[in-house]
């Protein structure tokens, strides 16, 4: 089985991601000035109060550092190091992909004034947990030589109004190297982050990019039943899956490195986001606990009536929330550079 | 629309970095302009008199740094092709950090200019304002 598994996920990285649009929670700039990460993979899983991040950062060459922001919805309690197919096996499970050849199993794996609240090395990634507004947070890139794209001040502040916890992986390309790593390389990190209010930020996806450029991603939830979404679908957020997990998925997704947590049942549930940069102006909503009310204020359709302050431990909740988000952002922090 | 912006639209007088007026008889014109949310605020044009000097405040309410550079049309062409990371000694051209005013004080001479953050993708995202500079009655510039 296990073997199985790592078979489809490498058929998936290798077609089934190449086909997917670019998409994530966020994206980086180099020290030269370009986007040197043209693709990061979120999931976004939710458990007994406890929401599982996981992040695919691809490396794309280049040299020197380059990092990315992703608004989290609470204080993680851990980051490790991903498992090695859940992200393709969820692509696998709603677009599958014709197996072309046994070789294409052979494949290579899918490889801040702010307050530091975590700090972790997960291969040639640099992860850091922050706490603070959008300014802590702008003060601690600037710090690192990094810039904030133009719109970043107005994007941290719609995310640190309702939670000021964000997330900073700064990608080593030299240390990519030197691990071996090549070019389509992915590293996934798996955040865990205990939390009673589950969403997945969208409008993240935009930073840095034009009004009119194309924000593509792909998400995915999987709760005890079907959920109730805000936004609802609309034009460009489609609704392309949504059905009961079949219990091959489960196992599959339960047999990868930190993910026994999935549960026996559960509903799947597909968005593809394909929007305009300025249109995307809301994160996603989930309500998993029947109540059939997803929080205007978790959408940021609304701001919240005071600072939310995260929760340093899990609620008692015993639903299942599952998101994946197939994104990639460029988030336009570059260093030292400046053209006047 | 903008007209060339030459070294003698800057007459004398010019002071760069400080609040004082001076106790010239002549005040100073002012006018602020707030940086937030990488757009200049007011958006709407400004309107100042032509050959007297104008008091400029710049307020950064951003978390990142801006610049204001101000001038015709050829000024703002070479800008987007510069490197300069910062601007000092041009009362024309302001760097400003994050959470941070500077002054500055220019005498124009009539005409429209723009003034733009040249930093990179700043322009595109809208960081751009005008300025109107209108003579004056004979008696309103006292020279």
């Amino acid at each position: 089985m296990r073997r199985t598994v790592i078979s489809l996920a490498a058929v998936a990285l290798s077609l089934g991601l190449a086909q997917t649009p670019a998409a994530a929670c966020a994206g980086l700039i180099g020290s030269n000035g370009a986007v040197n990460l043209g693709r990061t993979t979120t999931l976004a899983a939710y458990h007994d109060g406890v929401e599982h991040y996981v992040t695919a950062f691809q490396f794309l060459g280049g040299g020197g550092q380059f990092g990315t922001l992703i608004p989290l919805p609470g204080i993680p309690s851990d980051v490790q190091k991903g498992g090695a197919w859940t992200l393709q096996r969820l692509i696998r499970e709603t677009e599958p992909v014709a197996l072309r050849s046994s070789v294409a199993a052979l494949a290579a794996p899918a490889p801040a004034r702010a307050e530091v609240l975590l700090e972790k090395r997960i291969d040639a990634l640099d992860i850091t947990v922050l706490k603070g507004g959008s300014h802590d947070v702008s003060v601690w890139a600037t710090d690192r030589g990094f810039r904030l794209s133009p719109d970043a001040p107005e994007m941290l502040e719609f995310y640190a109004k309702r939670s000021p916890i964000f997330l900073a992986a700064v990608f080593d390309s030299d240390a990519a190297k030197q691990r071996g790593q090549r070019v389509g390389d992915g590293t996934p990190v798996h955040i865990t982050i205990p939390t009673p209010n589950p969403w997945v930020p969208l409008r993240i996806l935009a930073l840095g990019k034009q009004a009119a450029d194309r924000v593509d991603a792909d998400v995915f939830l999987l709760t005890d039943r079907a959920p109730n979404l805000l936004p609802g679908p609309r034009a460009e957020l489609g609704l392309l899956h949504s059905a009961a997990a079949s219990d091959l998925l489960l196992n599959d997704l339960r047999a990868d490195e930190g993910m026994a947590w999935v549960p026996r049942n559960a509903w799947l549930t597909k968005l593809r986001v394909d929007a305009r940069a300025a249109d995307l102006t809301y994160d996603l909503a989930v309500d998993a606990s029947g109540s059939g009310m997803p929080s205007r204020v978790a959408a940021g359709l609304d701001a919240p009536a005071a600072p939310v302050t995260p929760l340093d431990a899990p609620p008692p909740w015993a639903l299942v929330t599952l998101a994946a988000a197939l994104l990639g952002v460029p988030i336009a922090m570059s260093v030292a550079r400046s053209r006047s | 629309m903008r007209r060339r912006f030459p070294a003698l639209a800057l007459l004398a007088g010019i002071v760069l970095g400080s609040c004082a007026t001076g106790a010239a008889a002549e005040p100073s014109r002012e006018v602020t302009i707030t940086f937030r949310y990488s757009r200049f605020v007011p958006a709407t044009p400004m309107t100042v008199p032509a050959g007297v000097p104008i008091t400029v405040t710049l307020r950064n309410e951003d978390p990142i740094a801006h610049e204001w550079i101000v001038g015709a049309s050829e000024e703002h062409a070479a800008h987007r092709l510069g490197t300069e990371p910062h601007h000092e000694g041009r009362p024309t051209e302001i760097s400003v950090p994050p959470f941070a005013s500077r002054v500055t004080t220019i005498a124009f001479a009539p005409g429209m200019y723009a003034f733009i953050c040249h930093l990179p993708g700043h322009e595109a995202y809208g960081m751009t304002g005008m300025l109107t500079v209108r003579e004056m009655a004979r008696q309103g510039i006292a020279r």
